[in-house]
């Protein structure tokens, strides 16, 4: 039968959230196809994750849990999720745009020998598909005309799936021969943070160039912490260097969709609008009552962050205490 | 050390998008070298040049898909250093990811280089494929999103610093390789070579055209195929059906308190 195969990440015996939408993109994908939906979790240990995927109302999950795939490598993992493929008869692949899936499902396309569709906005047919272009300043619709399709999701366009139903069977399948091609992870230089992960965050404050200089990201922390909210910034302020570069937001940085989007001192480039103009309620803090920004904030507040944010990070401090 | 440098040619970015009916109306673009592969011209000659002496020590050969005006963009980038062109024709707003990765694959089979320069993404189809297509026909080793890269003293080595979720990972690939490369590429010291002192800083940003590169450029050579010559004639697999501008954002209220500002979170969006 025909099958919609979609690959999510795990990270010890959990599934990693950015993986969720994907699969409500499988879902739907089956249903326009009349086929099954198949999960594959693939990684040294990902079979400690199979459980929660199981609950995900796919036919089957299917695992490949080698040693020998302890770092994430295209090389070894792109041959595997194509062999997998072929050996369910799927004719779709898909996986969350994460940073993995956008370095990954073009190369299982490569060995599908089958077209992609990148970022998927939306589903409008069996194999067609509505996705951002130019900075998300035009959609296009697309239709993928290869039997066999792969597309990236965008994380923030469908719902995270919830478990649903009786849990369904967990195939475990080998890997087989893997091969490196000589390549290699040499290490992983972590951003530390104790804060939500920036997509998956139900609030995002970010700072711009404005903010001058890391330290006064200091003024964004505390307000992140008052709220729960994950942290982002402009390209203009990681640029500059003030904070890491994975808190980017934008068109080549992160796309974010949060409940609530509180941008500090940004001006509002096209390039960074479109990592966030899809939040629900976007709040603006500029002194420039010119900055772009304003065009698509819901709330906007002219004023100098410098006065306005510790003042807002009072109000909802004392907005919390009055609530709990 | 032989490196192959993809360029495309896209509408200025920094210019507002026109639609005539269900499409984009080109009809008044710009056209600008993509900045990802702007990037990619300038990483490839950082690895092929002393730079502390001002010398040439490799090869840099720009491709581009697109049609006869796509040389303006080339000329461009042989005006920055690189040595060499070869302009395929095609229809640049049709043609999709594989395609353009079958083509430079054929080119590659010819060329033979060391490595493969890419930017990560076209900043006008946004499909970030490209690189990977072309590393998963050819069989080769892939680092995507590389901020920094650094030589091997063999050479035949490249440790890729890609940016990834939550930080940047380090990944060693030997060579012939693809390599996509991302904004942070083009900081001072992102690109080690070995050749140059590793205390060089570079100014920020692709180089300038010396008005001596300019005119060295049109001596370059500027070769001109078609996909046919290359045994790379395929179809597109992905179409476009038509192109329309999103729904704009209504622009909101302005608030002038924080006071304001959080009663209206509160109680008007139910957010805080």
């Amino acid at each position: 039968m025909a099958t919609v195969l979609v690959l999510c990440e795990s990270k010890g015996s959990a599934l990693r959230g950015a993986s969720l939408p994907a699969v409500s993109f499988g879902r739907e994908m089956a249903k326009a196809r009349g086929a099954e939906l198949a999960l594959l979790l693939v990684g040294a240990g990902a079979s400690a994750a199979a459980g929660d995927a199981a609950k995900l109302g796919a036919q089957r999950v299917i695992v490949v849990d080698d040693p020998r795939l302890g770092a994430y490598l295209a090389e070894t993992w792109a041959p595997i999720v194509a062999r997998v493929a072929r050996e369910q008869g799927a004719d779709v692949v898909a996986a969350t745009a994460t940073n993995l899936g956008k370095d990954l499902l073009p190369r299982v396309a490569a060995l599908l020998d089958c077209g992609m569709a990148s970022e998927v906005m939306a589903i409008l047919g069996p194999s067609r598909f509505r996705r951002p272009m130019l900075a998300g300043n035009a959609l296009a619709e697309i239709e993928v005309t290869t039997p066999t399709l792969v597309a990236t999701v965008r994380q923030t366009e469908f719902p995270p799936a919830q478990p649903q139903g009786t849990p369904c069977e967990i195939v475990r399948v080998e890997a087989g021969a893997v091969s490196d091609l000589g390549a290699a992870f040499v290490a992983l230089q972590e951003t530390k943070s104790e804060r939500p992960e920036l997509t998956e965050a139900r609030i995002v404050v970010s700072g711009g160039r404005g903010m001058r200089n890391g330290e006064n990201f200091g003024f964004i922390e505390k307000l992140c912490d008052v709220l729960g909210a994950a942290m982002g910034a402009s390209r203009a302020a990681c640029d500059a260097g003030f904070v890491p570069n994975d808190l980017q937001v934008g068109q080549t940085g992160k796309v974010v969709a949060p409940d609530l989007y509180i941008a500090v001192a940004i001006s509002g480039a096209i390039q960074h609008l479109a990592g966030m103009k899809s939040s629900k309620v976007i709040v603006a803090v500029n002194k420039d009552a010119e900055a772009p920004i304003f065009q698509v904030a819901d709330y906007g507040l002219v004023a100098q962050w410098e006065k306005a944010i510790p003042e807002l990070t009072e109000e909802i401090q004392k907005l919390k205490s009055a609530q709990s | 050390m032989k490196i192959l440098v993809t360029l495309k040619r896209v509408p200025d970015p920094e210019q507002k998008i026109k639609f005539k009916g269900e499409a984009l109306d080109l009809s008044s673009a710009n056209y600008v070298v993509n900045p990802f592969d702007e990037y990619a011209v300038e990483t490839a000659l950082r690895l092929t040049e002393k730079a502390d002496a001002a010398a040439r020590i490799g090869e840099v050969v720009v491709v581009s898909i697109g049609p006869k005006e796509a040389a303006q963009q080339l000329r461009s980038a042989l005006a920055m250093g690189a040595d060499r062109a070869i302009l395929v024709a095609g229809d640049d707003a049709s043609l999709d990811s594989e395609q353009v990765a079958r083509i430079v694959a054929k080119l590659c089979e010819q060329e033979k280089p060391d490595l493969v320069l890419m930017g990560k993404q076209a900043v006008d189809g946004d499909s970030n494929q490209a690189g990977q297509l072309v590393a998963g026909y050819l069989g080769l080793p892939q680092a995507c999103f590389a901020s920094s890269l650094e030589l091997s003293a063999d050479g035949k080595t490249l440790t890729v610093g890609r940016e990834v979720d939550g930080g940047v990972e380090l990944k060693r690939v030997p060579l012939p390789a693809v390599v996509t490369v991302d904004l942070r590429i083009i900081q001072p010291k992102a690109v080690r070579n070995r050749v140059t002192s590793p205390e060089h800083a570079y100014q920020e940003g692709p180089r300038y055209a010396s008005l001596k590169g300019i005119m060295a450029a049109k001596k370059k050579e500027l070769r001109e195929v078609t996909p046919g010559d290359l045994g790379a004639a395929t179809a597109a697999r992905v179409k476009i059906v038509k192109i329309v501008a999103p729904a704009a954002r209504k622009a909101g209220v302005k608030v002038e308190t924080v006071q304001e500002l959080v009663k209206k979170l509160h109680e008007e969006a139910k957010v805080i």
